[in-house]
């Protein structure tokens, strides 16, 4: 019988902070079911008006790329510096653009 | 090729980059932070033994609700903690037993008893107040999710040591008796508060490695000069005296001299030989088994309706 809470899946509880905003990730935590996973991220995450809406993931369902492939999948955007607008240098007489 | 990791490990950090917990890193950074990590979750969740003692006896409803929010967060400290230490591979009910058997330490400051109302307030004021000087550095942490709990942490301690400070305050400001209360706290806590910040530097063999890794910011007797530094201007404030002869201001310092602390009552308490130890190892072992038939009710709970669940979807097909 399952009776230690490690034994629960982890759940990754994400929160929206206000109306507008997107949902972050705040923390983990263990529930037997995602209806505790809910109260529970509600009494560890929320207690100081801190959300609106909880987001709660098993972590076992979250695919993440690999530290690894970070220069493989990153660095291809580090030369294409011309994708930022401060790449290009108006004329002083051009006041908004 | 182990080389290499190391060496790059090594200059990454010092480089004030973070590691996240799926990056390489050595096998004693990782024990390391592990060891203290897990501490300090177990000094979360004790610590909330010594002041829930005094929720029933608080004295008004404010007071309850405060106290009782505050252990509250005591608790949500020691869930982030672990939840950290968790991301290190590490399984919690193992660290659990750790803590239950004895293995593991906790804060010493917490094998004291609260024998007063005003202890509550001199917790908050000083306890709390020197974890914020221990945890602050810590939101700094080299170690991605160790120092954002940390950031969460410290914004809620904030709230507690203000509320001991009132306490003491409002103590100080009232009868004879309920000053003597607010200064025999004070008297009880002030060099165990002084402890709190762990050994004299040349006694701390952890250390300099900890600093290399930057999982620690500043020196154990840095941190606890600036509490001083801190705490005796509130002290006075108070209109309280701190329990310590020696206690001067060093004008050419530009900090105050302390006397001496101590070490042998430190070195016992965190033997297991303080006034509390065994109380509170006991509360807390009780407390978790009395919880066991919560948590097998929330299993078997879930447990039923998932069945319940997927026999609806078997009937529906």
């Amino acid at each position: 019988m399952a009776t230690q809470p490690t034994d629960w899946p982890l759940w990754e509880i994400f929160v929206r902070s206000r109306q507008g905003l997107g949902h972050r990730h705040v923390g983990s935590l263990h529930a037997a079911d995602a209806a505790m996973a809910i109260q529970n991220a509600r009494d560890v995450y929320t207690r100081r008006q801190e959300g609106v809406s909880i987001w709660v993931v098993p972590a076992e369902q979250i695919v993440a790329s690999a530290p690894g492939d970070k220069e493989a999948l990153f660095d291809p955007s580090d030369d294409k510096i011309y994708r930022h607008p401060t790449f290009y240098v108006l004329p002083d007489a051009v006041k908004h653009m | 090729m182990e080389m290499d990791l190391n060496e790059r490990f090594e200059a990454y950090v010092a480089a004030d980059q973070k590691i996240e917990p799926r990056d390489w890193m050595p096998d004693t950074y990782r024990k390391t932070l592990i060891r203290q990590i897990s501490q300090h979750a177990h000094s979360e969740i004790v610590g909330m033994l010594p002041e829930g003692n005094w929720i029933t006896r608080a004295p008004s409803l404010m007071r309850k609700a405060i106290l009782l929010a505050k252990v509250q967060d005591e608790a949500g400290h020691g869930l982030y903690l672990y939840s950290a230490a968790e991301t290190l591979g590490v399984n919690r009910d193992k660290l659990l037993d750790e803590l239950h058997t004895g293995k593991a330490k906790y804060s010493s400051i917490f094998n004291y008893p609260t024998l007063t109302w005003a202890d509550v307030g001199a917790i908050g004021w000083l306890v709390d107040g020197a974890a914020i000087m221990n945890q602050v550095p810590l939101c700094k942490c080299s170690y991605g999710p160790y120092a954002r709990a940390m950031v969460r942490v410290c914004k809620e301690e904030s709230f507690h040591q203000r509320q001991g400070f009132q306490i003491m305050l409002r103590l100080s400001e009232g009868t004879p008796a309920q000053k003597a209360m607010a200064q025999d706290a004070l008297n009880r806590w002030w060099w165990p508060s002084l402890m709190m910040f762990g050994p004299a530097d040349d006694h701390s063999p952890h250390s300099a490695q900890s600093m290399r890794w930057r999982i620690k910011r500043f020196s154990n007797d840095d941190l606890r000069q600036r509490f001083v530094d801190m705490t005796v201007p509130q002290a006075e404030l108070l209109g309280l005296t701190v329990p310590d002869a020696d206690l001067r201001w060093n004008e050419e310092r530009g900090h105050y001299d302390f006397g001496a602390i101590d070490w042998e009552e430190f070195n016992n308490v965190i033997a297991g030989n303080g006034p509390c130890n065994r109380e509170r190892l006991e509360a807390r072992k009780n407390a978790h088994d009395a919880g066991a038939w919560v948590r097998e009710a929330a299993s078997a709970h879930a447990e039923k309706v998932r069945q319940r669940a997927a026999s609806t979807a078997h009937q529906a097909a």
